[in-house]
């Protein structure tokens, strides 16, 4: 692979802006937070990240889903937890996130507008949360 | 243990950025046989007391978690490099910043495996900050079997994508990342 200069990058995202603006979407965004903290990354939530940046690729949804990373959501023992933020859905955090349930949340969650019960852990903590 | 050198040194780098520094630097140089990082940050450092302390797995900074009571980041380093054939050491001054070290022997049986790298750059490249003008910096260096070598700065990455969180900016990051680690 030839080495990208940022102008190139530069190129590269103002092409693939424009063509996903061409297609038709509700511009509705979604939010992914994905738990980074120590507890999170020995968990694997990195490859969870890579998971969710895939999977939202491959549907399609890309420039409408954003990503963001947070510390401990104090559910040190169901990592990798993921709080999932659509609209015309619950806000819910999801425990035990691996890349397959990455992958279906983005199918089942983001686009089905489904939630996948058997994951939902709660809100953040109680002792975690800032005072 | 971290399954990855590239968790730890993640795990390393969150330390960084939420010590309010307004430039954190990741140095990542690699040969065949060994790895060496420089973790540099210019936040607001820890005076000797609390230096001896960060050893401790039982100690955190009351900030991060407030009513939890372990901080295994440098522990993980400790034991991690100690137990390799590495070295490690924290150099830090009270508002001037601190300095983190490891070097890793690539070679010894026990040493994690380094892990994706250019996921490593892409996930410390997201970690946010309260400080408006805080910026990540990356100096990249191989040499060995494969050359490269290349510098990467957050901000200017921001203002070629636009922004970095919806998942399109995130896979170009990749793409542009991975065109550098491409030997020279």
């Amino acid at each position: 692979m030839a080495k990208m200069s940022l102008d190139d990058l530069r190129k590269l995202r103002a092409s693939t802006k424009s063509e996903i603006e061409r297609r038709e979407t509700d511009g509705k965004t979604m939010q992914i937070v994905v738990g980074m903290g120590t507890c999170g990354i020995a968990a694997g939530a990195k490859e969870t990240l890579d998971a969710f940046i895939k999977a939202a690729e491959s549907k399609n949804i890309a420039s409408n889903v954003i990503i963001r990373q947070t510390g401990c959501m104090g559910f040190c023992a169901n990592e990798p937890t993921v709080e999932v933020l659509a609209p015309d859905m619950p806000a819910v955090i999801y425990g035990n996130v691996n890349t397959a349930v990455a992958s279906e949340i983005v199918e089942k969650h983001l686009i089905g507008k489904a939630l996948l019960d058997k994951q939902i852990l709660d809100r953040p903590s109680i002792d975690i949360l800032k005072k | 243990m971290h399954y990855t050198i590239c968790d730890l040194l993640a795990d390393l780098t969150q330390n960084a950025v939420e010590a309010d520094a307004s430039k954190v630097t990741v140095e990542f140089l690699e040969t065949d046989t060994e790895l060496k990082v420089y973790i540099r940050d210019n936040g607001k450092g820890m005076d000797a007391e609390t230096l001896k302390r960060v050893s401790d797995p039982f100690f955190t900074d009351g900030i991060k978690h407030p009513n939890r009571k372990v901080g295994l980041g440098i522990p993980f380093l400790i034991q991690t490099t100690t137990e390799t054939g590495g070295e490690w050491n924290i150099d830090s001054v009270p508002n001037k910043g601190t300095t983190v070290f490891a070097r890793f022997d690539l070679i010894n049986i026990d040493t994690p495996p380094i892990g994706d790298v250019v996921g490593f750059f892409r996930q410390i490249l997201l970690f946010n900050s309260t400080i408006p003008e805080y910026d990540l910096e990356i100096i990249r260096k191989k040499q060995g079997k494969l050359n490269c070598s290349y510098k990467i700065m957050r901000t200017e990455l921001i203002e070629a994508l636009g922004s970095i969180n919806d998942v399109q900016a995130l896979s170009l990051m990749r793409t542009y990342l991975e065109s550098l680690e491409s030997a020279e």
